[in-house]
């Protein structure tokens, strides 16, 4: 893919807004505005945005603006396209912020998936348990924020099925999701609802490879590809918006399709 | 006396307008609109490029992809809510009846001849020539092209329909980016000119 020559270049200056991220919030905005006053780490602020924290913020309230526009838009009935088996893409792509090699390896045999927040079963799934949930399958098209796409096979099970049966309350307005990796994501329950919402663990009918996310990943064919995390180990249902790994960078919240 | 001359004046001036006010506001803000719109799609572009070559960052706006995504996705409302105003009072004000109707072949083949041999005049502001119609007519429909391409993009399952319409997700890149590859091409002409007739952008800015 060609996304893949581009990739390299944007992981370096993520690296370092990872790394201020990883400040608390003050210290965060004093290091770059100060880096931005010495003009001697001039690359810190190639990182920013834009210059000017005016700007930034009159352009990160528009872009709140667009969730909301996003959530009206937001049909919860209205199907992603399906293909036909022969229009997958193969290989699919793998994509992440890292190398494949240095994608998570989980142990499926110790694997549980974590359950908080407002549920009323907080019991942690086993790989075995989740298996037998009732299996849905989707052939679906792979958006990703960066312009490409690519269509796949997904099975697994319906997202709102499990939130029922583990008796959440889906009054909550946000399911956010953890990985291995320590990578997050946050979405809106309308779309955590969603019939196509899948708690997949195959691809085109196979256990999900590493590379694909195992050994969960919450396929959404109504978002970007960035807000169907893989590796997921923790699941919380909350109405307190935790933000996401990408989100937190500037990508736009909901980031519909 | 004097006063009489005063008022003829000022009856001219009137009859002189070549621009109302709605036509250069509009005009002002879409420029602005479709120059953040054209710097932050560069970026964006280059994320996952269409062809072998990508934009100079230098003159791509937004520094990264989040940053060129949320300049698109402002400036979008901007450029779409003018291009609205403007459509509707081209239409309804009959502007574009009179300034860009009718667009006959032979009337363009002849204005592209005398264009061609820089014989194509300029002096009357307030007439378009035929390539002038067709080239306004045109970037006004490639506009409302990249719009609903654009929309086809951004929505492919919300407005599947339309997404359909354009040939699917991938070709609808290809038509978002052919339809900005004819925007620049025509703000190339139409700066070019503009600056080689600079009553016409006076005309633009002042009316007159």
């Amino acid at each position: 893919m060609r996304n893949r020559k581009i990739i390299p270049g944007v992981d370096q200056k993520l690296l370092i807004k990872d790394a201020a991220t990883l400040m608390p919030e003050p210290t965060r905005r004093m290091f770059l505005r100060s880096a931005a006053t010495l003009g001697a780490l001039t690359f810190l602020t190639g990182c920013d945005i834009i210059d000017g924290d005016t700007a930034e913020n009159l352009l990160r309230k528009v872009s709140s603006f667009n969730d909301g526009a996003q959530a009206l838009l937001f049909s919860r009935t209205k199907l992603a396209p399906t293909f036909p088996e022969s229009a997958i893409t193969k290989p699919f792509p793998f994509n992440a912020y890292y190398d494949e090699d240095e994608a998570p390896e989980i142990d499926g045999k110790t694997y549980k998936l974590e359950i908080s927040g407002l549920v009323e079963n907080k019991k942690p799934w086993t790989l075995d348990e989740l298996y037998k949930l009732p299996e849905v399958s989707q052939i679906t098209r792979h958006v990703c924020v960066e312009g490409w796409s690519a269509i796949g096979s997904w099975q697994g099970a319906r997202l709102s099925d499990f939130l029922q049966r583990i008796g959440a309350d889906t009054r909550a307005k946000y399911v956010w999701f953890k990985c291995a990796e320590g990578y997050t994501n946050t979405i809106d329950m309308p779309t955590a609802l969603h019939p196509q919402t899948q708690m997949t663990f195959k691809y085109h009918n196979r256990i999900l490879p590493r590379a694909y996310g195992y050994p969960i990943k919450i396929r959404i064919p109504t978002k970007l590809g960035f807000k169907n995390p893989k590796y997921v180990v923790a699941m919380e249902v909350t109405n307190t918006d935790k933000g996401g790994y990408w989100e937190n960078q500037g990508y736009n919240w909901f980031s519909g399709l | 006396m004097s006063a009489d001359v005063a008022i003829g004046t000022k009856r001219e001036a009137a009859a002189t307008v070549i621009h109302p006010a709605w036509v250069r506001i509009c005009h002002w803000i879409n420029a602005v609109a479709i120059l953040v719109m054209i710097g932050s799609g560069w970026q964006i572009y280059d994320a996952s490029p269409l062809f072998d070559f990508t934009f100079p960052r230098q003159i791509a706006l937004g520094n990264w992809l989040a940053g060129a995504l949320l300049w698109h996705f402002a400036a979008m409302w901007v450029l779409v809510i003018n291009g609205i105003v403007y459509v509707t009072l081209g239409i309804v004000t009959g502007r574009f009846r009179r300034k860009l109707l009718p667009i006959s072949p032979r009337e363009i083949f002849a204005d592209a001849k005398a264009a061609l041999t820089f014989r194509l005049s300029h002096d009357d502001l307030s007439h378009y020539n035929a390539i002038q119609r067709v080239l306004y007519a045109g970037i006004i429909l490639t506009g409302v092209v990249i719009v609903l391409s654009g929309l086809s993009i951004w929505k492919p399952v919300q407005f599947q329909e339309l997404t359909a319409f354009f040939g699917g997700y991938d070709t609808a890149r290809y038509v978002h980016f052919f339809a900005m590859a004819t925007i620049v091409g025509f703000l190339i002409v139409h700066i070019t000119l503009a600056l080689i007739v600079p009553k016409s952008l006076r005309a633009m800015v002042a009316g007159r």
